[in-house]
C-alpha cells in the first residue's frame, strides 16, 4: 500500500516536473528607482516568483510539439518574423551547434507570452525584470559598484554567449541565474518603453527617457549599460525575433496554480 | 478506495495540466503531412515531423474539405488572427473578427487624455470629413482604450456622445489588460501609464483593410491626412 502512494507520489511528481520544468524562486517587492523610469519616481514591485533560468531550447521544444500552432513552419506573420526559430533545422530539432540547455532565442513577443500563459505563468514587466537584475550574488540593489558594472559591460563585448549553457554565469542574491551574460530577454510591457526614433516625434508626452541619451558618458557605466537594454527594448517590435533575446517567466505570488495540489 | 482517491487526484492533475495542449490537438486532428520532396513518395504522416529521408520539415496537405466549411480564411497577418474578447461602448462583447467585411480605421487613445488624444480624435473626424456620404456606411472606425480600467462601455459612450461619435461607424472597444497590450504590439503603439490618469503613448491612426491586414499608419498629430484618406478611398472602391 505505501509502494503503490509512493509509486502514485512520484509518478505525480514527474509529470509535474515535465510540464514545469523551470524551477522558480521567491521574489520580495519593494520599491527601487529605475533608472530609465520617469523622474526619479519611486516603482514598487509587489512579491512574485521568477523563473530561476531563461527558457532553454529543451523546454521550448516540448512546447512546440505540445502546441503545433508555435512550429516554425505553422507560426503565422502577424506573431513572428521569418527569423523565428531560424536555427533550428526543422520544427522539432534543433541546430546542430545548438545545445538543449541553452537558452532559446530568435522568439518573438507573442511566442513568449503564450509560453508563459501556457505554463500558468507570464513575462515579467520591465520593472520586475529589472528590480532583479540590479543584484549582485550579494547585494540586492548593486548598481552603484564598479564591478557590477563592468562585468554586464564585458558581457555586451563578449560574441555568441546565446550558446552558452543556463546556469553558466553568476547566482545573484534573489538565486537567479543568467540576468546577465547569456541574452537579453523580452518583458512584458517592452512596448511602455519610448525610446526610439519614432517616440521621439509622435508620443504626446515628450519622453524624458531619451534623455538617457546624455547619459552615455564614460564616467557613468551604470546608466550605459541599463541604457543599453532600454534601447533594445525601445527599439523592437512584438514580432521581431532576434538570435541573442530569450525570456523568462514570473508568477503572482497569490495565483499557486494546480501543481501544488 | 483509498487507490481509487489516489487514481483520482493523479488524473485530474494530469488532465488539469494538459489542458492547453488538448487545445491545440482538437484544432490539428485533422492535418495531413508530407514531405515536400516526396522522398516517400505519397505516404503522409498525422503529425508534423521531419522526413525521415530527408531531413525536411513536412508540409501540411491542404484540406479541401476545411476551405469548403469556412468560406472566409484569416490571412496570416490580419489582426483577426487575435481571439480577445472586446466590449463595445453599446456593452457589446465581440471579438475583432466580427468587425470584418469593412475597412478598418483604428486608434488607440483614453478618455481621460487632455493632450495628444483629443487631438487624435479631432485627426478621426478629419478623415470622416474627407469620405463622401454615401460611403461612410461602408466604413468602421473603431477607438480602442488604453486605459480599461477607466473606460468602461458606459464612459466610452458618454465619451461617444460628447465627441458627435455616437453614430454606427464608430465602434469604442474596451479590452482585458493584457487584450490591450498585445494589440497595441499588432500596431507597434506604445504606451506607459505615468499617473493613475494619465498615459504617455504614440499617436498612430492604423487602416486595415476588410480582411484585417495593416494598409497604412500614420504616425503623428495633426499630420497631413491625405495619404492616410487615398488608403481608405481606395479600398472604398
Amino acid at each position: 500500500m505505501t509502494l503503490l502512494r509512493l509509486t502514485f507520489c512520484i509518478a505525480l511528481c514527474w509529470t509535474t516536473q515535465a510540464w514545469c520544468q523551470s524551477s522558480m524562486e521567491s521574489i520580495k517587492g519593494g520599491t527601487y528607482i529605475p533608472l530609465y523610469g520617469r523622474d526619479s519616481l519611486q516603482v514598487t514591485i509587489s512579491d512574485f516568483d521568477m523563473d530561476v533560468y531563461p527558457v532553454t531550447n529543451q523546454d521550448y521544444l516540448q512546447f512546440v510539439k505540445e502546441h503545433p500552432k508555435w512550429q516554425r513552419s505553422k507560426v503565422i506573420k502577424l506573431f513572428a518574423d521569418k527569423n523565428y526559430l531560424s536555427q533550428w533545422v526543422s520544427d522539432t530539432i534543433l541546430g546542430t551547434s545548438q545545445s538543449l540547455n541553452a537558452a532559446v532565442t530568435n522568439i518573438s513577443w507573442f511566442a513568449a507570452k503564450d509560453y508563459c500563459d501556457c505554463q500558468g505563468k507570464r513575462l515579467p514587466t520591465v520593472d520586475e525584470w529589472e528590480y532583479v537584475a540590479m543584484s549582485n550574488d550579494k547585494m540586492p540593489d548593486a548598481r552603484p559598484l564598479e564591478t557590477y558594472n563592468e562585468y554586464i559591460l564585458s558581457w555586451y563585448e563578449k560574441p555568441k554567449t546565446f550558446n552558452n549553457e543556463i546556469g553558466s554565469t553568476f547566482k545573484n542574491y534573489w538565486g537567479i541565474y543568467d540576468l546577465h551574460g547569456l541574452v537579453w530577454e523580452w518583458t512584458l510591457d517592452f512596448n511602455s518603453v519610448l525610446v526610439s526614433g519614432e517616440s521621439r516625434k509622435d508620443v504626446d508626452n515628450d519622453s524624458n527617457l531619451f534623455c538617457g541619451s546624455a547619459a552615455i558618458g564614460a564616467t557613468d557605466l551604470m546608466n550605459y549599460a541599463a541604457f543599453m537594454r532600454y534601447a533594445i527594448r525601445g527599439s523592437v517590435k512584438a514580432r521581431y525575433t532576434m538570435k541573442n533575446l530569450g525570456f523568462r517567466c514570473v508568477r503572482n505570488k497569490n495565483e499557486i496554480t494546480n501543481e501544488n495540489l | 478506495m483509498k487507490i481509487s482517491n489516489y487514481l483520482l487526484v493523479f488524473v485530474l492533475a494530469f488532465m488539469s495540466m494538459g489542458s492547453c495542449k488538448d487545445q491545440a490537438k482538437t484544432n490539428e486532428v485533422t492535418a495531413l503531412y508530407q514531405c515536400p520532396m516526396k522522398c516517400e513518395g505519397e505516404k503522409t504522416y498525422s503529425e508534423s515531423k521531419s522526413c525521415p529521408v530527408c531531413k525536411m520539415d513536412l508540409l501540411a496537405l491542404a484540406q479541401p474539405s476545411a476551405l469548403l466549411e469556412e468560406p472566409f480564411r484569416i490571412p496570416e497577418t490580419s489582426i483577426f488572427n487575435l481571439t480577445t474578447k472586446w466590449n463595445t461602448e453599446e456593452d457589446e462583447t465581440i471579438s475583432l473578427i466580427d468587425l470584418k467585411g469593412k475597412p478598418l480605421v483604428m486608434v488607440m487613445i483614453y478618455t481621460t487624455c487632455k493632450a495628444a488624444c483629443p487631438r487624435l480624435v479631432a485627426d478621426m473626424r478629419n478623415i470622416e470629413k474627407q469620405i463622401p456620404e454615401v460611403k461612410q456606411e461602408d466604413l468602421q472606425y473603431v477607438l480602442i482604450s488604453i486605459d480599461p480600467e477607466t473606460d468602461t462601455p458606459k464612459r466610452l459612450k458618454e465619451f461617444a456622445i460628447e465627441n458627435q461619435m455616437d453614430g454606427k461607424q464608430w465602434t469604442f472597444l474596451q479590452g482585458s489588460v493584457s487584450a490591450v497590450r498585445e494589440f497595441a504590439n499588432v500596431l507597434a503603439v506604445k504606451y506607459k501609464q505615468i499617473s493613475p490618469m494619465d498615459f504617455s503613448h504614440s499617436n498612430i491612426i492604423s487602416v486595415f483593410n476588410p480582411k484585417g491586414e495593416l494598409v497604412h499608419q500614420q504616425e503623428g498629430l495633426g499630420v497631413d491626412n491625405i495619404e492616410t484618406v487615398d488608403h481608405i478611398l481606395e479600398l472604398l472602391k
